[in-house]
């Protein structure tokens, strides 16, 4: 097992390996001149052409590559262009914001969803099935900018109950002081997760629960909680695998809620990188997200072989 | 000698599957008795009610669509009264069901060991560990060859042949007295599907069991049954010991399917087939339901569903043209 985990590893250095020239080419393949976010518009050639010398950005881009490439795997993402910042300490505080936001969404998300996804599996055809399904439908069709501002205006400015932007002061820590700012934005953010694991749970428990084997388990005359086990054990895979999915895609589609909440994450500091054109945060931040991506499908994908025992293992 | 208590009691039963759009009447007034150490074989074609008169004697059919009227007896308990905990005590422990599928039937994200210890836990309260213990001992009885390892193995690394073989160590894994098999060999090889019926007349002669059979084959219902029933639109048009029903079938139906299978009595004869197909289950006619496809059909066939009528004891067919005797009235 521990040589099946060391190999798919392994495997994953590859594609982190792609994702870095992906993020890295993001920048250059974009249309304009990367120098133009540096210098005015009026900026005489010989100054341009001298700030681009600085930057590194006369060379061919396989250097370009390899010089940040060496830089980033000790840890040096550059120097923020707009605030003379090193990027990587400021990403890492904003990556922990996003990653407490996230990972609340995602488990309250997760939690709602398998509830009411079981529950609808459980009684499918029934009201209780409907309701669910509804809430699912509304769940991941409701625009997130939408219901982000329909709670700040009920909760915050109506209600005056949870703050409506921001963080709380200074660093994250879990009391009630922070909390109370993270309520909101969690609350927004979990629609998704909440719809779309009530439909697959649905899904799957509902097509385990038509399988042959139940009926086989039923006439073993197993209780009720054994049988549950059974199901749990036979939809925790695919269920693993979307919530994997989900909760990169929290951690890298919070961008439209952390900007209505001015949540400090790498959501709103992605976006305003984006308008300043400042290539090295943009960069960081995609490179920060997209390995978070493949480090949650690595752990999806071994935690699926020590469940499944049809997934061979070599 | 105790004698023969009666495991199956079931009397003018009627299932019924109801949903919005049509209601399938399934089983319609099935009559029949299962002694102790009995085999009984249920013949039919596909549709006929088999399974589904299988499953209600568990009360395996979906609780919430299933509408059942008659007498039902399993062991005494009444099964269209007992609630599903009261079934649930039942199942696995007095009568057990194996089904066509093994690789299907078995959970695959679960050992073999750890679903026949599961079943010995939930009905005998033993821990896990003796639990396994007797797995182990039933895997060599249903004579799986390097039972300890196959303790440990999952569903999709055993043969079809072996699945079935588990599947019929989790089904004796609490000694049952009644054994429910839904052609349980119908999807293996033709080698393998001796290898299991020999296997299960082995069984049910050493541990004494009620079986009641479903199968399509013939050969298959000569072998093992005592007596044989032949379904049709979920009723029991023809009942009686084997050796009768196989040398003199009574009903026209039961005669074709005789006709249209392969087997030693028929050497030399043409093979018949049965034009015509089975009747509509949602839309059950008030008649002989085979009339449409009979080669005897008169007027009288149209007019009710025919009585059972028995020419001699023991012996019962739903056809008019059966003789009924005196004394079986
Ligand atoms: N759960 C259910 N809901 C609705 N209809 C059902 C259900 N189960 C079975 N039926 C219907 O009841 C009828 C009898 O089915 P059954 O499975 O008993 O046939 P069978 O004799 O076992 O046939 P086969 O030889 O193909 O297994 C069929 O028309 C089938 O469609
Ligand atoms: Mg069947």
């Amino acid at each position: 097992m521990l040589k099946y985990i060391l190999r798919r590893i392994a495997y994953a250095i590859p594609i982190a390996l792609s994702v870095s020239v992906v993020c890295f080419m993001l920048v250059h393949i974009a249309p304009g001149d990367p120098i133009d976010a540096i210098v005015p518009p009026d900026t005489p050639k010989d100054v341009v052409e001298q700030v681009r010398k600085d930057y590194g950005l006369d060379k061919p881009l396989p250097i370009q590559y390899a010089v940040w490439l060496g830089h980033v795997l000790q840890g040096d993402l550059g120097r923020s262009i707009a605030t003379r910042r090193p990027v990587a300490g400021d990403l890492i505080l904003a990556a922990r914001k996003t990653f407490v936001l996230a990972l609340t969404a995602a488990m309250f998300g997760f939690a709602i969803g398998i509830f009411l996804g079981s529950l609808a599996a459980f009684f499918k055809g029934t009201w209780i099935d409907r309701l669910a399904v509804s809430f699912a439908v509304g769940g991941v069709s409701v625009p997130h900018y939408w219901l982000g501002m329909v709670m700040v205006i009920f909760f915050s400015v109506l209600m005056n109950v949870f703050p409506a932007m921001g963080a709380g002061p200074g660093d994250w820590q879990w009391d009630w002081q922070h909390i109370q700012y993270l309520i909101l934005p969690a609350l927004t953010l979990s629609c998704t997760p909440i719809g779309l694991l009530t439909r697959t749970v649905r899904g799957i428990v509902s097509e385990i629960l038509n399988q042959d084997f139940v009926t086989t388990l039923r006439g073993k005359g197993l209780r009720n909680r054994t049988m549950m086990l059974h199901v749990v054990k036979n939809a925790a895979p695919t269920i693993l695998a979307v919530m994997g999915l989900q909760l990169g895609y929290l951690m890298g589609g919070s961008i439209l809620v952390e900007t209505i909440f001015s949540w400090p994450g790498t959501g709103s500091m992605l976006n305003a990188a984006i308008f300043r054109r400042d290539i090295p945060v943009i960069q960081g931040a995609t490179l920060v997200l997209a390995m978070f991506f493949v480090m949650l499908n690595l752990i999806v994908d071994i935690m699926q072989t020590m469940i499944d025992p049809r997934i061979v293992r070599k | 000698m105790m004698t023969p208590q009666t495991l199956v009691r079931a009397r003018n039963l009627n299932v019924k599957f109801v949903s919005r759009d049509a209601t399938v009447h399934a089983v319609n007034g099935v009559d029949f008795d299962l002694a102790e150490r009995e085999v009984l074989c249920i013949l039919g074609e596909s549709g006929s009610g088999k399974s589904v008169t299988l499953r209600a004697i568990m009360g395996l059919n979906p609780r919430a669509k299933t509408v059942m009227s008659g007498e039902l007896k399993l062991c005494g308990e009444d099964v269209i009264a007992a609630s599903e905990a009261r079934m649930s005590a039942l199942r696995g422990r007095q009568a057990s069901m194996i089904f066509q599928e093994p690789m299907t039937a078995l959970d695959p994200v679960f050992t073999i060991g750890r679903q026949i210890a599961e079943t010995i836990v939930r009905h005998e309260g033993v821990s896990y560990k003796a639990a396994m213990a007797r797995a182990l001992e039933l895997l060599e009885l249903v004579q799986i060859p390097s039972a300890k390892r196959r303790l440990e193995a999952y569903p999709h690394e055993l043969s079809g042949g072996l699945r079935q073989r588990a599947m019929i160590a989790i089904a004796l894994s609490c000694r049952p007295k009644l054994l429910l098999a839904d052609e349980p060999t119908t999807a293996l090889d033709a080698t393998v599907q001796i290898q299991i019926l020999l296997l299960l007349r082995r069984l049910q002669q050493e541990l004494g069991m009620g079986v009641i059979f479903v199968t399509h084959d013939l050969g298959v219902a000569g072998e093992i049954a005592d007596r044989i029933a032949v379904m049709y639109a979920g009723r029991f048009v023809e009942e009686g010991p084997v050796r009768d029903v196989m040398r003199a079938p009574l009903h026209p139906y039961a005669q074709g399917l005789l006709g249209a299978t392969v087997h030693a009595g028929l050497r030399g004869k043409r093979l018949t087939t049965i034009p015509g197909a089975p009747p509509d289950l949602r839309d059950l006619p008030t008649r002989c339901a085979f009339a449409p496809r009979c080669p005897m059909v008169e007027n009288a066939c149209r007019s009710a569903v025919p009585e059972l009528r028995g020419p001699e004891p023991g012996r019962a067919a739903r056809c008019i043209h059966v003789a009924q005797a005196a004394q079986a009235a």
